[in-house]
Formats: structure tokens, C-alpha cells, sequence
């Protein structure tokens, strides 16, 4: 797909909203890293997320610089869809595209000039893993709900785009099944970065970047010393997520065991 | 002096793209500016505010706005001569989809938001055929996915046309629309500047006031329901 392999992706420091330098020397980015991206509101994480799919050359309003092996990568991977090494899968929950699903994805399919038979049932069935409520192919793509959007989003991404550095801006707002696009991500090999304000997709990552005021304030690297707490975060997050599904079944939730 | 012509369907991003040439170039360049609308515009004064350049408007009122471009193109070219412009931006309103503004000699850029419907770029014809760049904005509202299908559709209209995506106000993607201005001669000869293109023959007797309905009662261009796919086409 890509003509050259992507072993890294550098960031150089920009500034913070002051207009003073950021506080890093570079970030470097492998395949399969996961990195989470933290901080409060408006704090500079979609911004940072967006210098890095357009590939900022100090022309942002951030002023960071990113380099593809350590150079400034051809104008192809911006500008070409096909070669471009980067899915962002946006904040936004809505399709506006008057497609069914299975028009939309076909388009995709085509103008990505893939022959091989089958991508498009593959898609659909991915973006089914991720959600509870069934994608069906002749559905309108404007009357997904959000966690459908998502779910397809990040399904088509995949295997249609099937770019090696996939960014996702919030996911755990979609209502999709987060752990389960975490583990499927892995999988494919993906360098992965989360925007995030959850716990678990945070604690899940292998580093942490955090935002301050436009700025880069700390990258974290927990080298394992999160272990525990994780354990504990993957266990109430399960707690959470069986009185979602009694919730939604219209049950009355009992004091669940609490170990 | 360059010149570059703006246009693209109400609230598409045109003036939010003018912005960003002017936020680039405007500290070593001296920028006009020039707004054809057809009843109300703003650009003008916001623009002069905002960058303090020299900016005019004009409205068509019951001229086509395309029209008005071309007749009034001549005098705004001196007007910006004479503010010693290096860098003319004119911003056409762009709601005749019969006709297109883009003259020889200018750079024609098409304004097309990603959120528009899918078929947006089929259903404006010469205004995205005739030019030399689209510009795609909005593309922070959209997915990847969404991009491209886009993209696709614009490329239909359009196989050879230069695509640029860009979220406007953050100038993401900007820097190729900067870079096609650098390589994009200046005017040599304003005597010479022509019209791109046909202009389409459709003058008709609503044109000059009848208001009668039905074909019976007018004379000239005259079609029926289902006489044929298109009312009218010049040549
Ligand atoms: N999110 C987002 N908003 C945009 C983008 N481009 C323009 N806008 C917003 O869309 C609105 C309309 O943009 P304008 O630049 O005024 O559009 P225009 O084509 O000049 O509109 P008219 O001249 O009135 O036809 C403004 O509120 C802009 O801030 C973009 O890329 N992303
Ligand atoms: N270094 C910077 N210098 C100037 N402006 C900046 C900088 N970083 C971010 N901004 C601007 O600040 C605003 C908020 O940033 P951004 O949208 O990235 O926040 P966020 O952390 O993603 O917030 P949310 O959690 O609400 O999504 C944006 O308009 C962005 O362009
Ligand atoms: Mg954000
Ligand atoms: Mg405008
Ligand atoms: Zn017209």
C-alpha cells in the first residue's frame, strides 16, 4: 500500500498559547505503540492529534513539526488518500452522507482501487464487533446512530483505509465497545493513539501525553508500575459495563459484588 | 499583480479560505480584496478590519452575480493597482450555477464544504469544472472515510482538478493553496483578460419581464415539460 515502510513518526516541539516553546525535546511513534492523549477541555489534544494527520511543517497554529523517518515525508502521504499512513477518526458521531452503507463503503472501496472480493461484508462485520446494535448494508448512513457511526468509522479505517497509524479522538463517548476495538487494534498492528478521558483506555496505553494550556506538559511512560491500578480499572469497568447491559435490558440492578 | 478568483455556494468557506491567503501572505504582501455579492455582504468590512487591507464590494442585485464580475473586472483590476496590490482576492458570490466567474490570467479556486450533500460537486457544473483548485473545507467535520468519498465525487466533475482539504480556520492543508498562488503567473496584459469558458446563451422572455405562465404565452426559448432533459442549453 504505502510505497515506503513508516518505521517512525517524530514531533518537534511547538508552542503553547503563550507563544512559548513546548517543554520536549521530540515524541518518536513505532508501530504498534499505543499512546493515550490527556488533559482538560480545550487543553490542545484534537490539535495535537490534527498536526499529525496533516503532517504539520511549522504551519499550524500550534507551530509543531512532524517528520515521517526522520524527514519530512513526500506531499503524497497528505495529499493522496490512498497513500496516506493516517486514519483520524474524528470527535464527530455523524455521518452526513446521503450513501446506504453499502454505497458509501463501495465508493471508498473504489476509490481506494481495491479489487480483492469481499471487503466490504468484511468492514460491515468488523464495525458489527464493536457495537450492539447491527449495521445492516442497506441501511442509510445518516440514520446510524452515533456508536454505529463510530463503530463503522473505525471498522473502515481497518480494512479499507487500512493505514498504520490510526488516531482516535474520544471513542469512549460513542458507546461502542471500547475494549473491544482496543484488542482488535492490537491485533492489526496499528500505531494507536487515543484522545481520551477514560481511565481504562488510558491506563491500557503504554504511554501517556499530557496536555496543558496548547502545550505538550509531560509524556508518561508508566513502564509498568500502573499494573495494579489497571487490574482494578479493567474490573470496575466490568462492573460497568454489566449494569449498562442490565440498564439498557430494562432490569433493576442489584448491589453487584463488589470484590 | 497576481489575482485570484474565490467562489463556491453560500457559506461553503470562501471567505474563510481568503482568510487564511491573507493571515500568510498579507505580512510581506500588500492584499486587495474585493467581495460581488448579490444583496448582502460583509467581507468588506470585516476583512479591513480584521487585516486592515484595502477591500470594495459590489451587489448584482438583479444582474447575475458572474455577470457582474465580468463587467466590473476591469475597474476593480485598476482599483487594486492603484492601492498597489501585489496580491488581488476577488470573492463571487457564486449563485448562478449556469455560470462560472474564472477569467484567463487568474487563479480559480472553487469553494466546496465537506458537509454539503454528496452530489454538491456534480450539481455545480462549470463552477468546479472551470477551475483550477478545489478547495474542500469543513474536513474537521468529517471522517477520513467521508473525505475521500467526497473527493471521489469531485473527481467526477473533474478528473484532472487539483484537490486541496483544509479545515478553514485552522488552515490545515493551506499551504498547497499558498504554494499554487507562488507558481501562479502575474497579470501580464488586464487588456487581454477574457472570461473562461462559454457563457451560457439563455436569455429568455421571463428575462425581460412576462410573468404569464406557460409556454404558450412566450416566444424565443420555448420548451414544454417533456420536450427534452435540459430546458435550454447554449452552445
Ligand atoms: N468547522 C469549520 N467551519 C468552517 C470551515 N470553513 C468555514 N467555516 C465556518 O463556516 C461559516 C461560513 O464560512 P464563510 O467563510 O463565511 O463562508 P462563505 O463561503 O464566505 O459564505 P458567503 O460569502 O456568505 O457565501 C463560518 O462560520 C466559518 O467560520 C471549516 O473548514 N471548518
Ligand atoms: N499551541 C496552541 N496555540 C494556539 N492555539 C491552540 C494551541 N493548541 C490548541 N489551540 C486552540 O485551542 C482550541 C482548543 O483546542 P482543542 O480543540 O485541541 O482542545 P481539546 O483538548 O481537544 O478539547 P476537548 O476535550 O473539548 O475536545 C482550538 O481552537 C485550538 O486551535
Ligand atoms: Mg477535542
Ligand atoms: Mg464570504
Ligand atoms: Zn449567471
Amino acid at each position: 500500500m504505502n510505497s515506503e515502510l513508516i518505521e517512525e513518526i517524530t514531533i518537534l516541539p511547538g508552542r503553547n498559547r503563550q507563544g512559548n516553546p513546548e517543554n520536549f525535546d521530540k515524541i518518536t511513534i513505532k508501530p504498534g505503540n499505543t499512546i493515550s492523549i490527556v488533559g482538560p477541555t480545550g487543553s490542545g489534544k484534537s490539535a495535537f492529534i490534527n498536526d499529525i494527520e496533516i503532517f504539520a511543517e511549522n504551519d499550524t497554529v500550534t507551530g509543531r513539526t512532524v517528520l515521517v523517518n526522520g524527514r519530512c515525508p513526500p506531499e503524497e502521504y497528505v495529499r493522496d488518500p490512498a497513500k496516506k499512513p493516517v486514519a483520524l477518526i474524528t470527535q464527530n458521531t455523524k455521518c452526513l452522507t446521503d450513501m446506504e452503507v453499502s454505497e458509501f463503503l463501495e465508493m471508498h472501496i473504489r476509490s481506494r482501487q481495491i479489487e480483492t472480493p469481499g471487503v466490504l461484508k468484511k468492514t460491515i462485520d468488523l464495525a458489527n464487533e464493536f457495537t450492539g446494535e447491527k449495521i445492516l448494508p442497506d441501511i442509510k448512513m445518516t440514520s446510524l446512530s452515533g456508536g454505529q457511526t463510530r463503530s463503522l468509522m473505525i471498522a473502515d479505517a481497518i480494512v479499507i483505509s487500512n493505514a498504520p497509524i490510526l488516531i482516535l479522538d474520544e471513542i469512549e463517548n460513542a458507546g461502542i465497545f471500547k475494549d473491544k476495538v482496543i484488542e482488535m487494534l492490537k491485533e492489526y498492528k496499528k500505531a494507536l493513539l487515543f484522545v481520551t478521558h477514560d481511565p481504562l483506555v488510558a491506563l491500557m496505553s503504554d504511554r501517556r501525553i499530557v496536555m496543558k494550556n496548547g502545550a505538550v506538559e509531560a509524556v508518561l511512560q508508566p513502564n509498568g508500575t500502573e499494573r495494579e491500578a489497571l487490574e482494578k480499572v479493567v474490573e470496575l469497568d466490568s462492573i460497568l459495563c454489566r449494569m449498562r447491559e442490565e440498564i439498557r435490558a430494562g432490569q433493576l440492578i442489584r448491589i453487584p459484588a463488589l470484590t | 499583480m497576481k489575482l485570484v478568483i474565490i467562489a463556491g455556494p453560500p457559506s461553503a468557506g470562501k471567505t474563510a479560505v481568503a482568510r487564511q491567503i491573507i493571515r500568510h501572505r498579507g505580512g510581506s504582501e500588500k492584499i486587495a480584496f474585493l467581495k460581488i455579492d448579490v444583496t448582502r455582504a460583509f467581507e468588506d468590512k470585516e476583512l479591513a478590519d480584521e487585516f486592515g487591507i484595502p477591500t470594495k464590494k459590489i451587489y448584482s442585485g438583479d444582474l447575475c452575480p458572474d455577470h457582474t464580475g465580468v463587467m466590473i473586472m476591469k475597474d476593480a483590476i485598476s482599483w487594486a493597482e492603484e492601492e498597489n496590490a501585489d496580491l488581488f482576492i476577488i470573492e463571487s458570490a457564486g449563485l448562478c450555477l449556469r455560470c462560472s466567474p474564472y477569467t484567463t490570467q487568474a487563479l480559480g479556486i472553487v469553494v466546496l464544504s465537506a458537509v454539503s450533500g454528496i452530489n454538491t460537486p456534480l450539481k455545480m457544473g462549470p463552477m468546479v469544472a472551470l477551475s483550477d483548485i478545489a478547495v474542500i473545507t469543513r474536513i474537521d467535520l468529517v471522517s477520513q472515510a467521508e473525505k475521500e468519498v467526497f473527493r471521489e465525487r469531485t473527481r467526477e466533475v473533474s478528473p484532472g482538478l487539483d484537490i486541496i482539504e483544509t479545515n478553514a480556520l485552522q488552515g490545515t492543508g493551506i499551504r498547497y493553496l499558498l504554494r499554487a498562488i507562488d507558481e501562479f503567473p502575474e497579470i501580464t496584459d488586464p487588456e487581454k483578460i477574457v472570461l473562461r469558458g462559454v457563457p451560457p446563451l439563455g436569455v429568455c422572455t421571463i428575462c425581460i419581464g412576462k410573468k404569464e405562465i406557460g409556454w404558450q404565452k412566450h416566444f424565443g426559448v420555448i420548451r414544454k415539460l417533456n420536450d427534452a432533459d435540459y430546458m435550454y442549453r447554449g452552445d
